[in-house]
C-alpha cells in the first residue's frame, strides 16, 4: 500500500485545488454587480452585429496536426519506461529503441515531404 | 468499508456517469466531455491498482491527445455544429430486446465465475525498469514493441493520406 | 542546531508529534498534514501571480526605458492587489447565444493543472508535496488538462473569433508538446528515474551544462505551453483580442491571467530542477538544508527574468511559422539529441565523462545544425532570382 498511499496527497490536494476556483469565483458573485442588458450579453465581434451561426471554415490542417500529435506522443509514452530503464539494459537496446524511433522518423519525414506539416 | 473502497465507489460513480453521458447526450460537444469525464475515472482506477504509469498515460494520451482528436472532429464538421442530434430513432425496441439478451448472458457469466482477490504476484520495487527491461527483452515484449512502431506508421501514413487535399 | 538547519523537516515533525500527543488517529494525522501542506503550496502559487505580475511590468517596462506601474505603493510593487480588487468587482457578462454551463465550466478547469504540477516540485530533498515515483510523466499528464480547458474556453463562448483563436491554441500547444516531452526523456535518461528528487540528486554537473540543446528547447516550449511571447499569438490584443478568453470578463478573466502567471512560475521551477539543478547549489544543500527553498526560488526566478527578457526582445511569431518551426525544427532536433545521449550513456559510466561527452556532442550538433539552416536559408533566398531569370530568358 506504500505506492498507493502516495496518493493520498495528490487526492487531498486535488480536492483543494478544484475547490479553489469555486471559492474565488463565488467571492466574485458576491461582490460584482449584475446589471445585464441585451447590447452587453451581445456576441462580440469588434462592435458589429454577428450574422449567422458560429463555425470556423473547414480547414484539414489543424486536424492533421492532431493526428500527428497522437502518433508522436504514443511514441514518446513507449520510450519512458526504456528511458528509466536504460542504464540496466544492453547495447543491444539501444539499438531496438533506434529501431522504433528510425520507423517513426520515416513516418514524420514521409509527412514532412508530402506537405502535411505543411500550413497551407 | 474501508477508504479504498470509498475511493473505488466513487471512481465508478464517475465513470459509469460519464459513459452514461456520452450516449444520451443531445449536445455532442457535451457527449465528448462526458467521455473525458470516463477516462479520468478509468484513470483513477489505475491508480488504485497501483499502476500508476499506466494512469499517467491514459490521462496524457486518452485525454490529452484522443480526446483533443474527437473534439476538433465534432468542431470541424458543420452540419454538428448545429448541436441537435436525435440520439434515439425507430428502432429502440429491438435495440432494447438485444440489449437485455447482451446482459442477462454476461451476468450469468460473470456471477458463476470465482473472481479471485488476491494479488496474482508481488508488485515488484522498481517497476519502471521493470516494465523497461520487460519491453526490450527478445523473450518477452520485443516483437510487440517494434510491431506497435509500424503501427503508428501505419496510422500516420494513413491520416496523411486520407486528410490531404488534392 | 540541526533543528534550524533542517528547518522545514523538523517543523513538519514537530506538528506531527504534537497532533500524535493530542490522542488524534494516525488518519486524522495523515490528513491533517496532507490538508496543510496543500494549503501552504496553494498559497504559494498564488504568491507567484502577486511577485510576478507586476515584477513582469516592471522589469518589461524598464527594459523599454519607461517607469512602468508605479502607483500602489512605493514602486508600484502592490499592482497585483489592485488588479485582484477590480478583477472582484467586475460585472460578469455572460453572451446571451453561448453555452452557460461550458462557459462557466472553462475557468474552473483551467487553473487546475498550473496548481496540480506544485505537488511534485522540490523545494528540498524532503520539502516536497509528494515524491511520486512518476513525477515528471505526472507533470506532463497534468499539462494536457490546460489543453482541454482551452478547447472548452473556446468553445463555450460562441464566438467566431473565439473559436478559430481556439484552434490555434491547440495546435500550438500540441506541437510544443512533443519536443517537451522528449527533452523530458533525455533528462530521464541521464538521472535515470523519473522523480523529482531523483533527477536533482542525479546533477552533479547540472543538466543544462552537460546538454544545453535539450534545455534550450525545453525553455522554448515552455514558453510556448505558457502562451508567452514569441509565442503568444493568441493572447496578443493585435492579433485575436484576447482569443479563446474574449468572451470573460471580471473574476473568470482572472482566473485565467492567474492560470497563465502561475503556470510561468511551476514551469520555471520545473526548468530549474530538471536542468539547473534544483536546490543543489554546489554543496550549500548539505552544509545548511534551511537554505534550499530561498536556492529554488532564486533560480525559478532568474529563468522568469529570461522569459520576461525573451517577451521583452523577440517579435511575435507567426502561426505558420510557429508551428512549422515546431514540427520541422524542434522535433527532429529533439529526437536526434535523445540518441545522442543515449549513446553517450552507454559510451561511459562516469558521470564527468557522460557530461563531457555529451556537451562536445551538443556542441557539434549546434554546429551542424547552423551550417544547414545556413545552407537551406541560402538557397530559399537565392531560389526566386533563378526562377525569375529563367523566366525572363524564356
Amino acid at each position: 500500500m506504500t505506492l498507493l498511499s502516495d496518493y493520498n496527497f495528490i487526492g487531498v490536494y486535488i480536492v483543494v485545488v478544484v475547490i479553489f476556483p469555486f471559492i474565488a469565483l463565488g467571492l466574485a458573485w458576491l461582490l460584482r454587480p449584475k446589471k445585464p442588458n441585451p447590447t452587453k450579453t451581445d456576441t462580440y465581434e469588434c462592435g458589429l452585429q454577428t450574422i449567422g451561426d458560429t463555425w470556423v471554415q473547414f480547414r484539414a490542417q489543424y486536424f492533421i496536426y492532431a493526428l500527428v500529435f497522437v502518433v508522436f506522443d504514443i511514441e514518446a509514452v513507449f520510450l519512458f519506461p526504456w528511458a528509466v530503464a536504460y542504464d540496466q539494459l544492453t547495447l543491444w537496446a539501444l539499438v531496438e529503441a533506434i529501431l522504433f524511433l528510425g520507423i517513426l522518423t520515416v513516418g514524420l519525414l514521409y509527412a514532412w515531404r508530402k506537405g502535411a506539416l505543411r500550413w497551407q | 468499508m474501508n477508504f479504498s473502497q470509498v475511493v473505488f465507489i466513487i471512481l465508478s460513480a464517475m465513470a459509469l456517469i460519464g459513459a452514461v453521458g456520452v450516449v444520451t447526450n443531445r449536445n455532442l460537444f457535451r457527449a465528448a466531455l462526458f467521455l473525458i469525464l470516463s477516462f479520468v475515472g478509468v484513470a483513477g482506477f489505475y491508480i488504485l491498482l497501483e499502476a500508476e504509469f499506466l494512469a499517467m498515460v491514459q490521462l496524457l494520451v486518452y485525454v490529452g491527445a484522443i480526446s483533443i482528436l474527437i473534439i476538433f472532429a465534432i468542431m470541424l464538421s458543420r452540419r454538428i455544429m448545429s448541436s441537435e442530434f436525435r440520439a434515439s430513432n425507430e428502432q429502440w425496441l429491438i435495440a432494447l430486446v438485444a440489449a437485455a439478451i447482451l446482459l442477462g448472458v454476461l451476468l450469468a457469466i460473470l456471477l458463476q465465475v470465482n473472481w479471485p482477490t488476491d494479488p496474482v504476484a508481488d508488485i515488484p520495487d522498481n517497476l519502471m525498469v521493470e516494465l523497461g527491461k520487460a519491453l526490450v527483452a527478445p523473450d518477452q515484449f520485443l516483437l510487440v514493441f517494434e510491431v506497435a512502431s509500424v503501427l503508428l506508421l501505419v496510422a500516420l501514413v494513413g491520416a496523411v493520406i486520407i486528410a490531404r487535399e488534392r | 542546531m540541526d533543528f534550524i538547519l533542517n528547518l522545514w523537516v523538523e517543523l513538519g515533525a514537530w506538528a506531527q508529534g504534537l497532533l500524535n500527543s493530542w490522542g488524534v488517529p494516525e488518519w486524522g494525522v495523515n490528513l491533517i498534514s496532507d490538508i496543510v501542506g496543500a494549503l501552504i503550496l496553494l498559497i504559494i502559487a498564488v504568491m507567484a501571480v502577486i511577485i510576478f505580475t507586476p515584477m513582469e511590468r516592471k522589469v518589461i517596462a524598464r527594459m523599454q526605458d519607461r517607469p512602468g506601474p508605479n502607483r500602489v505603493w512605493p514602486y508600484g510593487l502592490l499592482q497585483a492587489l489592485a488588479d485582484a480588487i477590480k478583477m472582484l468587482t467586475k460585472e460578469d457578462i455572460v453572451p446571451r447565444n453561448s453555452d452557460r454551463a461550458l462557459h462557466m465550466l472553462a475557468p474552473l478547469i483551467v487553473a487546475i493543472p498550473a496548481f496540480l504540477v506544485f505537488a511534485v516540485l522540490p523545494w528540498g530533498p524532503q520539502v516536497i508535496g509528494k515524491d511520486l515515483n512518476v513525477g515528471v510523466l505526472f507533470i506532463v499528464a497534468v499539462g494536457s488538462i490546460h489543453v482541454l480547458a482551452v478547447v472548452i474556453a473556446g468553445w463555450g463562448s460562441n464566438n467566431k473569433f473565439g473559436l478559430l483563436s481556439t484552434f490555434r491554441a491547440v495546435n500550438q500547444l500540441l506541437a510544443y508538446e512533443i519536443p517537451m516531452v522528449l527533452c523530458i526523456l533525455t533528462v530521464v535518461l541521464f538521472a535515470k528515474t523519473m522523480s523529482t528528487v531523483g533527477i536533482v540528486e542525479a546533477q552533479t554537473v547540472p543538466y543544462f551544462v552537460v546538454t544545453p540543446v535539450a534545455g534550450m528547447i525545453f525553455l522554448i516550449c515552455a514558453l510556448a505551453e505558457a502562451n508567452r511571447s514569441p509565442v503568444d499569438l493568441l493572447e496578443a490584443d493585435s492579433e485575436m483580442v484576447a482569443g479563446y478568453m474574449v468572451e470573460y470578463s471580471g473574476m473568470k478573466f482572472a482566473m485565467f491571467f492567474i492560470a497563465e502567471y502561475v503556470n510561468i512560475f511551476a514551469v520555471a521551477i520545473l526548468t530549474s530542477t530538471l536542468f539547473l539543478g534544483g536546490y543543489k547549489f554546489f554543496g550549500l544543500e548539505a552544509v545548511a538544508p534551511i537554505l534550499t527553498p530561498v536556492i529554488v526560488f532564486v533560480k525559478a526566478v532568474f529563468v522568469v527574468f529570461c522569459m520576461l527578457w525573451f517577451r521583452a526582445t523577440f517579435p511575435r511569431m507567426r502561426f505558420d511559422h510557429l508551428v512549422g518551426f515546431a514540427w520541422k525544427f524542434l522535433v527532429p532536433l529533439a529526437l536526434v539529441n535523445l540518441l545522442l545521449g543515449a549513446l553517450v550513456v552507454k559510451l561511459t559510466d562516469n558521470v564527468w565523462g557522460q557530461a563531457g561527452f555529451m556537451l562536445l556532442s551538443n556542441i557539434i550538433l549546434i554546429a551542424i545544425t547552423g551550417i544547414l539552416v545556413n545552407r537551406i536559408a541560402r538557397q530559399l533566398r537565392e531560389a526566386p532570382a533563378i526562377k525569375r531569370i529563367a523566366a525572363v530568358e524564356r
